[in-house]
């Protein structure tokens, strides 16, 4: 017995081990991971990132270089007083800072770098490089930055800043202080702009110091420049019209029906995209987003959902035409509103009875009530008809998102029989209950860039192509999915007559006042009733003012809708502003200097003060129009002089 | 000429290959743990790996001179041997030369030589020449006692020479003493103080005060018939609780703080997290970036020479003490399990010989060899893989080292020779 007390000790110490070396080795364990592994210093080579040019080659972002002094906490020697006076001095930081941020950097990770200032100056950064080295675990990381080449599209361009852990976590390819895109065109073609960053590798002693490249540089790579992308938008079009939206609030969306480029794309109030440009992007921004009365970081071209109100009605026409419930010439006659039941929906002075296409350009609400009924009742259960209904607004690109590469989007809606299901009780509810979609009320809400869309689509009598922002990738093709029509459900041959009463409406109709000489312009005013809740009463407040337009009417060149918020009737401001970009796309100038002048006149800006002011306030027919100083003025037809040249 | 092959292939050849290979197996590690950039010269000795080329080399000769002794004079000579070995450790205090805090080197021109690793096997020629003696008495306390100023002499020399790690290893004699005949009882009591001390250390004077006492209950009533008197029950109750208290007082008052740190993050005693990150700030940095490099290498490990963490030399004393995170780190879990159970088997295998030999003074000899190994690969091996608090010895065969690779290969080669002599025994 005496003999095994040795024996089994060792047999028994060896499996110990042998269970140790399982538990560290691979149990315990996840796979290797050089990134991971503190013996090895990793070096970025941050490439450049890809320009962006409009559609006409002009240059809109650019990039400058940027130095960051990066921290990796674990590294961090100690500095005596005197060094860290100077260290902090150099930085402009207090020692206060110096400790927060260290602090900060060694809660994230003790020895992965994270950013301890971004972002310095070129003259911050020549003064603090000749001392870098008696800073240790502190190092320069030289990044590039936006350079905008412009004042306009903040909403199309984007910004890039520091990436978020979030992000980190998901993807990666990021580490700590790396720029990534946060909206527009840098977010949503972010993987073809950054380019692939390269990397080193070496190896490091426990001293910290260099050694050499880790494995003679086998995983070491080159950076890949990022490609520059050409977009769609014309930046004298955007630059025009956010001239036109100085001092209101709205949103604008210009497409071009045939290829579903957006050409502009314009939300006000905007702000210059140079804010967001190094060390004070945080700060600005923070400012722009907390801004909830204003909204500048509210994309309202993409993302204000609003009624589209009578432009709507341009598709109840094409539907009774498909559903053939309701012929051209089937008259309507109509005084003052459409009654149902003891109900009436009003409606304004014209001549009656009213066939389509009077019913189109004088915007009779009785004709469509009309209409939209018959296309309901069609079907035996009104939920039936309903969802048929649903069905051909919906080809048209409403009531879903668009699925494109713009970085944002709201999906608009368009209800369906489930959605009265919901709120009645299946067969609960008749047609009348829903009687307000005939006018673009009720249960529709639309986008902008939605309701452009809808006019591209009946422009192109039947078809649209997403509307997109990419036109051109460097070395590289964009998605086939821009390039393919998608048809709408109703046939070709139903369009001519709804045309032609938009066309009328130019001509003989609501926008009678907004012609251009020389250009065949279809359009539709429309007006959206806006409530909003004041001390939590619902208080009316002056109408929103929408315009759909598209031209020339036969193969249109521009499709555009504007909104614009409390601006009272269509053809008041969003017809003017529709009629004038229309103008200056085609033309290349403005010969109705006299709705430029308004247009550029007029602010709305205490119209949006009304409901903050605590004062009694009257809306719509009551408002005063509210002219900027002549100073103003004179700089604003300044800036427009300045466009071409820009 | 006949004679001659007779006498070489005697010599039991699976303790010579095993030690190639760790010899072997050490020296590369060792180049891996010391090289800086590319290795162009491998007998640079301005480098470690250069300079343990060397030692390798001469361990060869030293090998020869070994075996060219008779058997029978390493018997005849040990008392002398060790007498030469403990001069040499007193030595130490007049002529020794100061390293890292202990003074255990002696200078000679640019060569250092450390007397407590020769000192192993000469204590244990002394132990196996004393228990083979046959006047000698396992059983009595006085033969006891004698044999245990044989290795407490030389453990206390070395241990005020500030070398704690190489004390701790003459506790491996106990299991020859114990082989060799000394009561069950020590066996119980080593077991029973060792258990005290941790549950004392780690739970409090009074839980183990109450363990005591359950065992002392269960074994008094588990007797019905040859009960001990309670005095007997009360005496063992009061001296482990006084064992315990003292461990407490030696943990707290003896101890120097840098041990006490060892112990205290070994049995998880601090709570306090801002202390405890201080503690392992100082006292487990090695240990950390030991047990990362060993987690570091996987199934099969990065590759020779290609071990980041060795490469960037970020385990401390790696080439000598941290020497297993290299074949952690390089070699992976198939390696390390490989150097393992080479130093498994390479114990067992003595132990098998010991157990054959007809000479006891060889088989005492042998099974000292065994557990002097098994001591120093335990606490070598356990510390660096964070089982066992932080104790400075080298791994047998593969730390950098003249002394202590020397140290080893006599220890290992006497038995080597007594081995092969044993069919002349009679």
């Amino acid at each position: 017995m005496r003999k095994l007390l040795l024996l089994t000790t060792v047999i028994l110490v060896g499996l110990i081990f042998i269970a140790r070396l399982f538990y560290l080795q691979i149990y315990n364990n996840t796979a290797y991971d050089i990134f991971e592994d503190s013996a090895i210093r990793k070096v970025y080579n941050y490439p450049k990132r890809g320009y962006v040019y409009d559609r006409n080659g002009k240059l809109l972002v650019a990039n400058q270089p940027s130095y960051d002094v990066m921290v990796i906490p674990m590294e961090v020697e100690p500095l005596d007083s005197l060094a860290l006076n100077e260290f902090c001095y150099l930085l402009k930081i207090t020692r206060e800072d110096y400790a927060n941020k260290l602090r900060r950097a060694t809660n994230y990770s003790p020895r992965l770098p994270s950013p301890f200032v971004p972002q310095l100056s070129k003259t911050d950064y020549a003064v603090l490089q000749e001392k870098m080295r008696k800073y240790i675990g502190f190092y320069i990381q030289k990044r590039s930055l936006r350079s905008y080449q412009t004042t306009i599209g903040a909403n199309v361009l984007g910004d890039i800043g520091e990436v978020n852990r979030g992000i980190i976590a998901m993807q990666p390819y990021y580490t700590l202080g790396d720029l990534i895109g946060k909206q527009g065109v840098e977010k949503t073609y972010e993987n073809t702009l950054r380019g692939v960053k390269g990397i080193k590798f070496i190896q490091k002693d426990r001293f910290n110091k260099n050694i050499g490249p880790y494995k003679e540089g086998v995983y070491d790579t080159l950076p890949k420049p990022g490609k520059d992308i050409t977009i769609t938008i014309d930046s004298k079009l955007q630059a025009y019209g956010e001239l036109l939206m100085k001092n209101k609030r709205g949103g604008i969306v210009a497409i071009d029906p045939s290829s579903g480029e957006i050409l502009a794309m314009i939300t006000g109030p905007s702000y210059d995209p140079n804010l967001l440009v190094g060390r004070n992007r945080s700060k600005n921004f923070s400012a722009l987003f907390r801004d909830s009365i204003a909204n500048p970081t509210f994309d309202r071209g993409l993302q204000a959902m609003y009624p589209p109100g009578s432009p709507f009605k341009t598709l109840n026409a094409l539907i009774a035409l498909q559903e053939d419930v309701l012929s051209t010439e089937d008259r309507v006659s109509c005084s003052m509103g459409y009654r149902y039941g003891n109900r009436k929906m009003g409606c304004h002075a014209h001549s009656s009875p009213v066939n389509m296409n009077s019913g189109i350009y004088q915007s009779c609400n009785a004709y469509f009530a009309t209409a939209y009924r018959k296309i309901i009742d069609k079907y035996d259960s009104p939920a039936e008809g309903m969802d048929n209904w649903s069905q051909h607004i919906k080809s048209f690109g409403l009531g879903n998102y668009l699925n494109n590469d713009l970085a944002v989007g709201q999906p608009g809606k368009i209800p369906t029989a489930d959605t009265y299901n919901r709120a009645y009780g299946e067969n609960k509810w008749y047609t009348t209950f829903t009687i307000s979609n005939s006018i673009g009320q009720g249960e529709v809400l639309a986008t902008p860039i939605q309701l452009a869309n809808m006019a591209a689509a009946i422009g192109n009598r039947g078809y649209y192509y997403t509307p997109h922002i990419i036109k051109d990738i460097e070395e590289d093709t964009i998605p086939s999915s821009y390039k393919t029509p998608i048809y709408t459900t109703i046939d070709k041959r139903h369009f001519e007559p709804v045309v032609q009463g938009m066309y009328d409406v130019y001509n003989k109709g609501t926008a009678q006042s907004l012609q251009i000489n020389g250009i065949e312009i279809c359009g539709k005013t429309g007006t959206a009733e806006n409530f909003a809740i004041i001390d939590s009463t619902k208080t009316q407040l002056t109408d929103h003012s929408i315009f759909v337009a598209f031209a020339p009417k036969d193969n249109p060149k521009i499709a555009i809708a504007v909104f614009v918020e409390n601006g009272y009737f269509g053809s008041r401001f969003a017809g003017k502003m529709a009629s004038l970009m229309i103008e200056y796309y085609l033309k290349g100038e403005i010969t109705r200097t006299d709705m430029e002048n308004f247009v550029l006149r007029y602010s709305l800006e205490h119209e949006y003060k009304k409901p903050y002011s605590g004062e009694p306030f009257g809306i719509n027919r009551q408002t005063i129009l509210d002219p900027i100083d002549e100073a103003e003025f004179q700089n604003l037809l300044k800036l427009k002089a300045e466009i071409p040249k820009s | 000429m006949l004679r001659e092959n007779q006498r070489r292939f005697k010599f039991d050849w699976i303790i010579i290959i095993l030690f190639l290979v760790l010899v072997g197996f050490g020296y590369l590690n060792i180049l891996s743990a010391s090289h800086v950039g590319e290795v162009t010269n491998y007998f640079d000795t301005s480098q470690l790996y250069g300079k343990q080329l060397i030692f390798v080399g001469l361990t060869f000769i030293l090998i020869v001179f070994i075996l060219s002794f008779e058997a029978k004079f390493y018997e005849r000579f040990a008392s002398l041997i060790y007498l030469v070995a403990i001069l040499a450790l007193i030595g130490l205090f007049i002529f020794g030369k100061d390293v890292n805090g202990a003074r255990s080197w002696y200078g000679i021109g640019s060569m250092t030589i450390q007397p407590s690793e020769f000192a192993k096997f000469a204590t244990a020629l002394a132990v196996a020449k004393y228990i083979s003696d046959l006047q000698t008495n396992m059983k009595t306390l006085k033969d006891q006692l004698r044999l245990a100023a044989l290795i407490i002499l030389p453990a206390l020399l070395i241990l005020l020479q500030n070398d704690a790690g190489s004390t701790i290893v003459y506790l491996a004699f106990f299991f020859v003493f114990y082989r060799e005949g000394i009561q069950q009882i020590y066996l119980v009591i080593a077991l029973s103080l060792i258990i005290l001390a941790v549950l004392a250390l780690k739970f409090g004077i009074l839980i183990s005060a109450l363990v005591v006492l359950f065992i002392v209950f269960l074994s008094y009533f588990s007797r019905k018939k040859k009960r001990r008197s309670i005095l007997q029950y009360l005496a063992i109750l009061i001296v482990c609780i006084g064992f315990s208290y003292g461990v407490k007082l030696f943990y707290e008052h003896v101890l120097k703080p840098h041990q006490q740190n060892r112990i205290s993050l070994w049995l998880r005693l601090e709570k306090d997290p801002a202390k405890l990150e201080k503690m392992k700030k100082e006292e487990a940095y090695n240990l950390i970036q030991s047990e990362q490099a060993i987690s570091s290498g996987r199934w099969t490990g990065k590759g020779f020479l290609q071990g980041t963490r060795t490469t960037g030399k970020f385990v401390p004393e790696q080439e000598t003490d941290y020497i297993f995170s290299t074949v952690g780190e390089e070699w992976g879990f198939w390696g390390s399990t490989f150097v393992v159970l080479l130093f498994v088997t390479l114990i067992i295998r003595i132990l098998y010989l010991a157990e054959s030999q007809k000479s006891l003074f060889s088989r005492v000899y042998g099974y000292g060899v065994a557990s002097i190994l098994f001591i120093h690969f335990t606490i070598n091996t356990g510390m660096v893989m964070g089982l066992i608090p932080t104790v400075g010895i080298p791994l047998p065969f593969f730390s950098y080292g003249g002394s202590g690779l020397w140290g080893f290969t006599i220890l290992l080669f006497i038995f080597v020779k007594l081995d092969s002599n044993k069919i002349n025994e009679w």
